[in-house]
């Protein structure tokens, strides 16, 4: 095997914090090099500094042996790198096909001008996506009306098409669910075998030791190690990550007796994207709802919690609610984790505290004004709560980790006492830890007696959490299932039913 | 480094100013560089601060209001109109108040309701606004103020004018409202991402009706202060404000694209608006060539702040 990175002592630091120190190692050509590492540990810095979006301070990066110095994204699409972003950077006003060949737009030539032509563009587009097997994604929608994964599935073509020879790919599974992501190893096999070189995160470790080959850790912005994958087990590599070794992935599901107290109620609700939905949701029940990407089951929650039209009816403990607007859900009690946060989660230009504080301004203020001591006291709770890693509270959201980000969106949400939680994708690009905390944290509250609809594509969380579990396909229920004698290939049965008629 | 960036959008107006303070009192340390000077370029200031303040709400929302300056010119006029006609000052100030809220609130109503995009919606009532100030005032001047009228912009109290006085206690309370404020956060937040505010229960229309409400009512008081300091309202008062106001909100640092900015720094982008307009005049450059500069100053102002960011942001 040759080299075909090489990183020696890179270090990286923000306003004087630093996020990277003395990172040294290297990557074999046509290896699946796997990189992991807590949230905040700095992947995501290490791998922009490759792709050439940020500038190291001090060290080296060799690539095929010489060594290279890029000062634009540019320079390292031209040696063969490219990098898929943890947070999507697809245009949204553009369709999907000219989000793919953003920058390498094709023409055709009219009277010696260049004209964009869309057509052709269009047809390569669809050879790419078929090429890799990428079939589902509507090629003529504008970015912005996709759902996550066809977004991310957008970007994983865009950057497959550039034919590059080192692929980095920072979390490409957080948003997908089990059938896409086999979808992209059975794409990821194929470019190995091509000889293609892969750097893959994810904070799923089943997936790394499913598809890698070697894996590094970062810890706090060193290097921790880099092993084989057959030469390490799981809780190694956690250890490593964390620093200590952890028992278990999953906390102890609390011995309760849910009561048959019903706490909500839906009715007959329909939408353009599901179709007479009737469950009941339970005092202090955790009830789950899987199925693929675009079964409607986003689209459900956030109906729920008023940010979309429907028809139907909602009761919420017997009594019928008329929830038109997210505030109409707060004031009932009824509180929205989204699935994607950049869209609806964060502002991000605001600092931390503001994100923190823009649903609970009511409780931190009198008379209108603010109180800074209320706010401050209630940020720094939720912080060290969820372990939260943040230079100061009046960080710009926008400067922080994937996974930090994340925890202010579920932070919010702490400082009130819910009724309902809805939990969409809550552990989306969260690692191990902390998905650990955020499991507890929702069995402190179903303890409480609250009811938790908990939405998420990781099916063995949703096996391990929910007390019940509704399985969707083409926006319609399918199936209800009982998780203590349920697998995953159950799940999958009826999330596809339908679907193949 | 995001913190260089953020250090140079935000303080480097501040040099920039005292920039152009030392250069002309270098250029004319006898006539410029005075204390009445400077109460004389804060009085000459005060309005398009005043307008820039309201300004400065709706482009933190992503907004921007063209019709401040119309506004401004027919609350003038409606102003001197009402206290002449009842011989009764406090009706007249209510009158006007009334009309730049009430333009306000309309604007308000276009932009979140109709969901016409700003610029479009206030370059129409702009122009409308114009129209009913010629109508209201048969395009004639109105005269014959009372002296009472006069005082709010020639007066003084303890040696202050009285329009200093005005617009340091909006900046005040423009301070407390978007800083300390439940109202405040809001306005940054809807600016920032407005379906993430909507989902964390912020109620968007009403955010954004108030803010073209309040850029009316300052509005209100910039042109009640001309039309007082000019001891006659002119139906072609206002206009041009408005351009002056958004250069002033630019100039400080407050970005377009909405969401961020600083209440000290769109008093600063006044500031340097009204000193190069006052040292220019006393440097005897005409007019015409004091409009060039002017133009080239906020140019330059925008494109070493955009430049930061592309820069620096990493
Ligand atoms: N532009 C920036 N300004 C200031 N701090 C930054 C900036 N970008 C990243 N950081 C900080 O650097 C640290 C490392 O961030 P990075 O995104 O590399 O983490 P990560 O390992 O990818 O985490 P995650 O698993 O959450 O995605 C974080 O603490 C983050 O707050
Ligand atoms: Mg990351």
């Amino acid at each position: 095997m040759t080299e075909i990175l090489k990183i020696n002592n890179i270090g990286k630091s923000f306003s004087g914090v630093t996020v990277l120190k003395n990172i040294n190692f290297s990557i074999q050509k046509g290896e699946l090099h796997a990189i992991v590492g807590e949230n905040g540990a700095g992947k995501s810095t290490l791998m922009k500094i490759i792709a050439g979006e940020l500038e190291p301070e001090g060290g080296k990066v060799y690539l095929n042996g010489s060594e290279v110095k890029f000062h634009s994204p540019i320079d390292a699409i031209h040696a063969g790198i490219s990098l898929i972003h943890q947070e999507f950077s697809l245009v949204p006003q553009l369709t999907v096909y000219e989000n793919i060949f953003l920058g390498r737009e094709i023409s055709k030539k009219f009277f010696k001008i260049n004209f964009i032509d869309k057509k052709a563009m269009k047809k390569s587009a669809l050879e790419v996506l078929k090429t890799f097997g990428i079939l589902n994604i509507p090629i003529d929608s504008k970015a912005k009306d996709l759902s996550v994964a066809d977004k991310q599935l957008t970007e994983i073509a865009k950057a497959l098409s550039t034919n590059s020879n080192l692929l980095i790919m920072d979390e490409p599974t957080a948003a997908l669910t089990l059938r896409e992501t086999e979808l992209l190893f059975s794409i990821l096999k194929n470019l190995k075998a091509q000889g293609v070189t892969i750097i893959f995160i994810s904070h799923r470790l089943e997936e790394i030791f499913e598809i890698a080959d070697v894996v590094t850790v970062l810890r706090n912005g060193e290097l921790v190690g880099t092993k084989k994958i057959d030469e390490v087990t799981m809780e190694e590599v956690v250890s490593m990550m964390v620093g200590k070794s952890m028992k278990s992935r999953f906390p102890e599901k609390p011995i309760r007796e849910i009561s048959n107290e019903k706490m909500l109620e839906i009715k007959s609700l329909s939408s353009d994207a599901f179709k007479n939905v009737n469950f009941t949701l339970r005092k202090g029940e955790i009830l789950g709802i899987a199925g693929l990407v675009g079964c409607g089951n986003m689209q459900l929650g956030e109906s729920i919690f008023g940010l979309r039209d429907f028809k139907g009816e909602i009761y919420l403990e017997g009594k019928r609610v008329d929830i038109s607007e997210p505030i109409d859900a707060i004031k009932d009690g009824i509180f929205l984790v989204p699935e994607d946060r950049h869209d609806l989660g964060l502002v991000l230009q605001r600092s931390v505290k503001e994100n923190h504080a823009l649903p609970n301004l009511d409780l931190f203020s009198e008379f209108g004004f603010v109180s800074s001591k209320k706010e401050k006291r209630s940020v720094r709770a939720s912080i060290s709560y969820l372990n939260t890693k943040v230079s100061s509270i009046n960080q710009k959201v926008d400067n922080l980790s994937g996974g930090n980000q994340q925890k202010v969106v579920l932070g919010k949400w702490l400082v009130r006492s819910p009724k309902i939680l809805i939990l969409d994708e809550p552990t989306r690009g969260i690692d191990i830890g902390a998905k650990y905390e955020i499991y507890k944290f929702m069995y402190d509250q179903v303890l409480k007696g609250v009811s938790i609809i908990f939405i998420s594509s990781e099916l063995a969380e949703v096996l391990s959490l929910s007390d019940r579990i509704l399985v969707m396909s083409e926006g319609r229920i399918t199936g209800e299932l009982d998780p203590k004698s349920t697998s995953q290939e159950d799940i999958l049965k009826f999330a596809v039913k339908g679907k193949e008629s | 480094m995001a913190s260089s960036n953020g250090f140079i959008r935000k303080y480097g107006v501040i040099f920039g100013l005292l920039g152009i303070i030392i250069f002309f009192a270098i250029e004319s340390p006898t006539y410029f560089f005075t204390s009445s000077n400077f109460i004389l370029i804060s009085k000459q200031s005060s309005i398009n601060i005043l307008l820039a303040l309201g300004q400065m709400f709706v482009i933190l929302t992503a907004g921007i209001d063209l019709s401040d300056g119309a506004i401004a010119g027919l609350v003038g006029a409606v102003a001197a109109g009402v206290t002449v006609a009842t011989g009764n000052l406090f009706f007249g100030l209510l009158a006007g108040l009334g009309v730049g809220i009430g333009f306000g609130i309309v604007n308000g109503l276009i932009v979140a309701f109709a969901k016409v995009p700003a610029f479009i919606a206030t370059l129409a009532t702009m122009s409308a606004i114009t129209g009913i100030t010629l109508i209201y005032t048969q395009g004639e001047p109105i005269w014959n103020l009372p002296s009472s009228f006069d005082f709010i912009g020639q007066g003084s109290l303890l040696d202050i004018p009285f329009s200093i006085i005005i617009m340091a206690l909006s900046f005040v309370a423009v301070w407390i409202i978007l800083e300390r404020t439940k109202y405040g956060r809001h306005v940054y937040a809807v600016g920032g991402n407005i379906k993430a505010s909507r989902a964390a229960g912020v109620k968007i229309s009403s955010v954004l009706i108030s803010v073209y409400a309040i850029s009316g009512l300052l509005a209100a008081i910039g042109g009640i202060i001309l039309a007082s300091r000019l001891g006659t309202a002119e139906p072609s008062a206002g206009s041009g404000y408005e351009l002056d106001a958004i250069a002033a909100v630019v100039l400080g640092g407050t970005s377009l694209f909405g969401g961020e900015g600083w209440v000290v720094g769109t008093i600063i982008g006044g500031y340097i608006i009204a000193v190069l307009n006052n040292g220019m005049t006393i440097m005897n450059i005409s007019a015409y060539y004091q409009e060039v500069v002017k133009g080239l100053v906020i140019l330059l102002a925008v494109m070493l702040t955009s430049f930061g960011k592309k820069y620096w942001n990493e």
